[in-house]
């Protein structure tokens, strides 16, 4: 049985971080399960706890009147699920919805806000990684946006 | 070179847009390998290049999986059986089947470049031996658009190959992923130093699937992709097939990755 | 001075009317003729039933974006370099039918291959750059792994009358390409126009069949001086070159200033209107279309030359590849002077001028390759990859 903090720094978006750190970000996860179409999170909601994905795969929705509800990117294994836990105004922006039963490891986004406040270097640090897995996101999206299998691409 | 004459045995659908037809020849036959084309004439119409889609060897139907975005190919994909499609070919270079035995096998398809690949792919399970690791990492539109739906089920039925599906978007209810195909590979089973890498679909797909492939350590020269141009005569005579110094029907359209980047780096080339 | 390559054995004099004889005998033997004649104020290339259709006393003023045929102060029939046309006219016709495809009831289609010309043809006239032209075109068509059936059936059995040039045109460079002004090879009989001491021709044969038609002509033996003017013929045209160019390394220089500036400044004038590729006498580019009879269900194959200056020559599903003039433009060059040796390991051009003559905004290859060269390296950010 491996404990959080190992569980923790298996996680790309924490590897490498010292033992300090992740202590003190072990300090605000826990373990979590989700079976099969439960949500993790949905649109709205106040962003207060943020996943790093051990087993499975979560969804993120969009819904919309017209085309109904949207898949718009999954989550693997030992990625993160959300980062408006982060900015202000701390809301959700789609949907998470666990598409197969789902392990996770849940942090609690105000928690670690705090800590970041506290200790400005790890703020920064964990700002540098969370920038990363949104700057990888972006991009994946802007490729999508092209639309490269349609017909009349270009 | 004139087309040689072929029946139209069956066509069966594979998405919206998208066919299989298998032919028969009426005469002179046309034995394809993995990677190769041929050019389908639709008499009247016009002629296209269209990779074979059937097995490696052997001699069963000459198969094209065609996709009706323009004149001719509407008319191939509205053939009904008995109907007579002329066929020149074979053409082009083959994917490295031969030399990629004795290591992993990973191939990389977006869309309708899965059907270049299913030949190389088939003839892989069917000497499974011969290759180390098999993954087949596929990206498509949505769920809508994958070709070979069952055949993808067959194979990730298997033990002994990782198939890996991912859309550009979906429906709430596709239990599958959800993102750019290049996000297979960081977690799919390849030795980078010994894995060959078949990498077919749109060009701007090709190159961030290179990225990703040489990202894991992959060499350039064990990394092989087909080149798509404007492919008219498929005998090196028409000039519309040029990418820099090379025609891309006598050249290819597979090639090593490692002569095209360069290439594919320069705007409007 | 040029060594001698033919034998002196096959070395001989004619006066001028021993075109009339040679036009003659060509027709006589089956051939159909082509050579120049003045037409619409150019020099063009059609088929002539005699000598007297030849231009007799006429030259052309050649340069960028000029030319203009004038009356000689002499009878000379060759006093000029090359016109709007070439041999690639005849050997690879801008439109022709390749197959006919009858749809029996029921049946499949019979494709039904174009028949070879009745009459095999006789190129009258054809410069040391045409016969490298041709040579060029013959490694594209013939050498390859696949021949394309309709040139080598015109190509095969032509009769190849050189004319080695006396009077390069202000847009030759021959001499910077190798491929001038002095026929080598790649003839059945070539000419020598000679004018000082007598209106005459030296005739010498490359080719068995080129000493046969040599033996109807009324020729006497060459003299040793004969031979010396002839040479001094094409050894003063190369030194009036109209152009220069220098070649050293050109497809490397190419390759590495693919965004070089110069491509987007030369797309500032060029109207992308194909004359360059028209009139090029190694432009290959063709395109096929596909004619249906609706009432018999038959179709016809056409061949017809095109041009790498239209979007559609670089078209693929949703749209072309080569969109701006700049990377139209930058196809035609680094094909011609780079990627033309990695394709069929030769350069694609043999320095004729015809592309500079011909270009409505005057834009000389020899000009813009030099440019490069001055700025080898030079990046144009707003464009590069």
């Amino acid at each position: 049985m491996r404990t959080l903090d190992e569980l923790i720094a298996q996680a790309p978006v924490f590897a490498g971080l010292d033992a300090d750190a992740l202590t003190l970000i072990a300090g605000c996860a826990k373990n979590v399960g989700f079976e099969e179409q439960e949500l993790l999170f949905r649109d709205g909601e106040p962003a207060d706890t943020f996943y790093v994905v051990r087993r499975g795969r979560v969804a993120l929705e969009l819904h919309t009147p017209e085309r109904g509800g949207l898949v718009i990117e999954t989550i693997e294994r030992d990625d993160v699920v959300g980062w408006s836990w982060l900015f202000e105004p701390y809301r959700w922006h789609f949907d998470a919805r666990a598409a197969t039963p789902v392990r996770a490891i849940a942090i609690d986004g105000a928690c670690l806000r705090g800590k970041c406040e506290d200790d400005k270097e790890l703020g920064y640090e964990l700002m540098k990684r969370f920038g990363h897995v949104m700057i990888d996101r972006l991009q994946h999206a802007r490729v999508r946006l092209l639309d490269v299998y349609g017909v009349g691409v270009g | 070179m004139t087309p040689v004459p072929y029946r139209v045995v069956s066509r069966r659908p594979e998405t919206a847009d998208t066919w299989t037809l298998e032919l028969e020849p009426l005469d002179e036959s046309i034995r394809p390998r993995a990677g190769q084309f041929d050019m389908l004439h639709a008499f009247g119409i016009g002629e296209v290049p269209i990779s074979t889609s059937g097995d490696h060897e052997g001699d069963g139907p000459l198969t094209h999986t065609v996709r009706a975005v323009g004149a001719v190919t509407r008319a191939l994909c509205a053939l009904e059986p008995g109907a007579v499609v002329g066929v020149r070919g074979p053409f082009g270079t083959e994917w490295p089947l031969a030399e990629a035995v004795g290591g992993d096998l990973v191939v990389v398809a977006g869309g309708i470049g899965l059907a270049p690949l299913r030949p190389a792919i088939r003839h892989a399970l069917g000497r499974r031996d011969d290759y180390g690791a098999v993954s087949v990492l596929v990206g498509a539109r949505t769920p809508e658009d994958l070709l070979f739906v069952e055949e993808l089920e067959r194979w990730r039925a298997r033990l002994d190959v990782e198939v890996d599906v991912t859309v550009d978007a979906a429906a709430v209810g596709w239990h599958g992923r959800v993102g750019l195909v290049t996000t297979l590979i960081p977690g799919a089973v390849f030795d980078p130093a010994s894995a060959a890498a078949l990498v077919c679909g749109p060009e701007v797909m090709m190159t961030f699937v290179v990225r990703s492939l040489v990202d894991r350590g992959m060499p350039l020269e064990r990394i092989w992709i087909s080149m798509e141009r404007n492919m008219r005569c498929a005998v090196g005579h028409c000039g519309h097939c040029q990418l820099g110094p090379t025609l891309i029907c006598r050249d290819g359209a597979v090639f090593p990755a490692a002569a095209m980047t360069r290439l594919m780096e320069v705007r409007e080339l | 001075m040029a060594e001698l390559r033919t034998a002196d054995a096959d070395t001989h004099v004619m006066g001028p009317d021993g075109l009339s004889t040679l036009v003659e005998t060509l027709r006589r033997e089956g051939y159909r003729v082509v050579g120049p004649t003045v037409r619409d104020g150019a020099i063009v290339l059609d088929e002539i039933e005699s000598a007297d259709e030849l231009p007799h006393g006429w030259t052309a003023h050649s340069e960028a974006a000029t030319y203009r045929v004038e009356r000689r102060a002499d009878d000379a029939v060759f006093g000029w370099a090359v016109g709007p046309h070439s041999w690639k006219q005849e050997l690879f016709p801008s439109r022709v039918r390749l197959w006919r495809a009858a749809q029996p009831t029921g049946g499949p289609p019979a494709i039904d291959e174009e028949s070879p010309p009745e009459r095999p043809l006789a190129l009258l006239g054809a410069r040391s750059c045409d016969l490298h032209a041709i040579a060029i075109q013959d490694r594209v068509f013939l050498e390859g792994r696949y021949v394309e059936r309709d040139y080598a059936l015109r190509r095969e059995g032509a009769f190849v009358v050189a004319v080695n040039c006396g009077e390069p045109g202000g847009t030759c460079f021959c001499t910077s390409m190798g491929t001038g002004p002095r026929a080598e090879s790649g003839f059945d009989l070539a000419l020598t126009e000679l004018m000082d001491g007598g209106h005459r021709f030296l005739v010498e044969a490359g080719s068995d069949r080129g000493r046969l038609v040599l033996a109807a002509l009324p020729i006497r033996e060459a003299t040793s001086d004969d031979r010396e003017a002839a040479l001094g013929i094409t050894d003063a045209a190369a030194e009036r070159m109209g152009r220069q160019l220098e070649t050293a390394g050109l497809p490397e220089l190419l390759a590495a200033n693919l965004d070089h500036p110069r491509f987007a400044e030369v797309a500032e004038r060029c109207l992308t209107c194909g004359n360059c590729t028209l009139v090029c006498p190694t432009c290959f580019c063709s395109s096929v279309d596909d004619v249906n009879d609706l009432a018999d269900g038959s179709s016809e194959r056409w061949r017809s030359w095109d041009s790498c200056f239209s979007t559609e020559h670089s078209y693929i599903h949703g749209g072309s590849v080569r969109r701006s003039p700049r990377a139209r433009y930058r196809q035609w060059l680094t094909h011609k002077f780079g990627t033309w040796f990695d394709q069929f390991g030769t350069s694609g051009c043999v320095g004729c001028g015809r592309c500079i003559t011909w270009c409505p905004v005057a834009i000389d290859v020899t000009e813009e390759l030099a440019a490069i060269r001055a700025t080898d390296g030079e990046v144009d950010r707003a464009h590069a990859g």
